[in-house]
């Protein structure tokens, strides 16, 4: 698996999150937000012009009681590495002012508020949904103002924005470590706050490069997948689940194909 | 003291008074439109039905297909100038107002789409080179550019305007250095109708609208040059004989008319074979490689089926370019213009696939197709251009000599 994300030596900051563990309790929803200043509509019924950096979808296995399974599938930014090796996420190339960015050396795909003009051609290439336009001015409730994160800007009516990762966890964790004399950052140094909210530790983070984090191992299990690999986006969120149904749910496949055809599992044949 | 008049010698006009009522109308509806550009820019694009998973929606459809349908200014322009089909010189100015008033349209329609029209210029000052959007936006400035160089002349001959010295030698050298600006509008042209087509063809998170092609560029960026090659020139003939309509006067001569529709008629023939090539290819390949098949794309939804793709590519592709292939097709005046009104039909159609179908199918498998309408803000800015199109085909008519043939065909005394 590390071949697809690029350089060993390079980092590759992904995550891994266990569906077999996660509850769909919305802890990570809520810390992201918070995190991250991502404001709120007054009516948030229509999810389609909501802002949300991670989503959780309801996923079911079609059948009738009692045989009916459900599964909650929390979705951030995948933070594509895309075709190739050298940085080609779906959304990426096609920004017309460079508003948006893949960091070749963390792999993070980020999103830059103030040089976005609002086209919303990256939201058209991402298939995942995972790129949240600012249809209006955010509007901070009472004194809900006072408790924005002064780490991160609030971004402003007419951009897009999406998941980070945390990046400023990642900047502050490189400053501490440049402070402390140190070239590297430990793996519980730079974690963003969804993982660090959920209360059954489904999400796990770190570099996927790096074998002494554990998302190393992880996603190497036999129970990882990753969503829409067929397309080559190449993710770097990767999914855990015991279960074939929710691992089919992944990717598309025509009737006729009877076993996922993944690159992945190209790759692993 | 001898004044001049403002209309062209030798041509009737309709009384100042039904000119008036005519632009009265015209200006009411683009009012209407630019109430609505007024509330999307200042209230933002919540004004709109468009949401995350609707990023592209009816703007950038009009944008798309307006440019397709201006596309007659430079197909018309290159085989004028460049190949040397005299007789197109006949058409050649309308074309060109046609072709100003799409792209300018196309302009205006971009500068309300995005949602920081303030930033509008970062696309040329932080230009990302590998964005198909980039190659537009310059592009289609700059064809702009030469279209508003093309039309200025043709201003420059209304008989008041004529009788400065300055303006009068520069329209006269203006037309003999003409075939220049047309090969520019043909080298840009090619790019940003391409470029248009490669917006979605290099969409890889997107099945519907993946293509593969030829280094950088997938085959949508060859086929939408092509499809506003051939179906540009229909349009300008569709608005010429709307013009003749209207006016109750014939203004270009039929044997102009048929060489243009027997051209595009190829074009259109020649395209549609490409075309179902490309779909052949993509249905058969790239679309279940990605682990689609076929009747994926066309069914589990209440609006787009198996239905959409038979208009575009029988009824509005096959059927025009059998018509504007054939002699008898092309002379009997009802069956032309039926062809090239399908061709009209049949580029629009494919605009609207190629960005709201695409964006209507579902790709991560437990989600929903995503169905859309317009709001009401986003139709009147839609229309808004065809009232401000009507208005300048209405000044160019009453006051500039468009057609080189009226005169002979309409005959004052």
């Amino acid at each position: 698996m590390k071949e697809e994300h690029g350089d060993k030596h390079t980092k590759r900051y992904g995550m891994v999150i266990d569906l077999d563990k996660c509850t769909g309790c919305g802890a990570c929803m809520v810390a992201c937000y918070a995190e991250n200043n991502v404001p709120f509509k007054k009516d948030e019924t229509d999810k389609l012009d909501s802002l949300n950096w991670i989503r959780i979808f309801q996923l079911t296995n079609g059948k009738p009681y009692p045989d009916t399974e459900i599964c909650y599938l929390p979705m951030p930014c995948q933070h594509c590495d895309g075709i190739g090796k050298h940085g080609h996420p779906p959304c990426v190339s096609v920004c017309p002012a460079i508003a948006t960015d893949y960091d070749d050396s963390t792999g993070v795909v980020s999103q830059i508020p103030t040089r976005c003009f609002g086209c919303r051609y990256c939201m058209a290439a991402c298939p995942y949904h995972a790129r949240k336009f600012n249809w209006w001015d955010p509007v901070w409730p009472a004194d809900t103002k006072k408790y924005l994160n002064p780490n991160v800007s609030t971004r402003m009516r007419g951009v897009v924005e999406k998941c980070t990762l945390c990046f400023h966890r990642y900047q502050q964790a490189r400053d501490k470590a440049y402070l402390e004399g140190r070239e590297e950052i430990y793996e519980s140094e730079y974690q963003p706050a969804c993982a660090q909210a959920c209360p059954t530790n489904a999400i796990t983070f770190g570099d996927l490069n790096n074998p002494d984090h554990a998302v190393f191992k992880l996603k190497n299990s036999p129970r990882a997948f990753r969503l829409l690999e067929r397309l080559h986006t190449n993710p770097k969120v990767y999914y855990l689940s015991s279960k074939t149904w929710v691992r089919r749910a992944g990717d598309n496949y025509l009737e006729n194909e009877s076993r996922p055809k993944s690159n992945r599992q190209k790759i692993h044949s | 003291m001898e004044t001049t008049p403002l209309i062209p010698q030798g041509v009737k006009r309709c009384s100042k008074l039904q000119f008036s009522l005519w632009m009265a109308a015209a200006g009411a509806v683009l009012l209407w439109g630019v109430y609505a550009m007024y509330l999307v820019w200042f209230k933002g694009l919540n004004q709109t039905n468009m949401n995350d998973a609707y990023g592209f929606a009816l703007w950038i459809w009009a944008d798309l297909a307006v440019i397709a349908l201006g596309g007659g200014a430079f197909f018309t322009g290159f085989l004028t100038y460049i190949i040397g089909k005299d007789k197109l010189k006949n058409i050649i100015n309308y074309a060109v107002i046609i072709g100003f008033i799409c792209y300018s349209s196309a302009l205006l329609i971009l500068a309300i789409d995005i949602g920081q029209p303030l930033r509008g210029w970062f696309i040329f000052w932080h230009a990302n080179v590998h964005s198909m959007l980039t190659e537009v936006a310059f592009c289609l400035s700059c064809y702009f550019a030469v279209l508003t160089i093309e039309f200025l002349p043709i201003i420059f001959e209304n008989p008041k305007l004529d009788r400065v010295p300055f303006l009068h030698h520069l329209s006269h050298n203006m037309h003999r250095i003409m075939a220049v600006f047309a090969a520019t509008g043909v080298f840009l042209s090619f790019f940003h109708q391409g470029s248009l087509g490669g917006v979605s063809g290099v969409l890889f998170g997107r099945p519907f609208a993946f293509r593969e092609g030829i280094n950088v560029w997938p085959w949508t960026f060859f086929l939408f040059t092509w499809s506003a090659a051939a179906c540009g020139p229909c349009f300008t003939i569709l608005v010429t004989w709307i013009t003749e309509k209207l006016t109750r006067k014939k203004l270009v001569k039929d044997d102009v008319i048929q060489l243009l529709a027997k051209i595009s008629g190829w074009m259109l023939a020649t395209y549609i074979i490409a075309k179902i090539a490309d779909t052949l290819y993509w249905a058969m390949v790239t679309a279940p490689s990605m682990g689609f098949s076929f009747m994926d794309f066309y069914s589990g939804n209440p609006v787009y089926g198996i239905w959409i793709l038979i208009l575009e590519i029988v009824i509005c592709g096959i059927v025009p370019a059998v018509i504007l292939i054939t002699r008898k097709g092309r002379e009997a005046k009802s069956l032309l213009m039926l062809g090239v009104v399908l061709a009209v039909v049949g580029v629009c159609v494919n605009r609207w696939v190629m960005i709201l179908q695409m964006l209507a199918v579902p790709v991560v498998p437990f989600e929903e197709w995503f169905m859309y309408a317009p709001s009401w803000q986003e139709v009147a800015t839609t229309i808004l251009p065809v009232a401000y199109g009507i208005l300048v085909i209405s000044l160019a008519h009453r006051y500039l000599p468009v057609f080189p043939q009226e005169r002979e065909l309409n005959p004052t005394n």
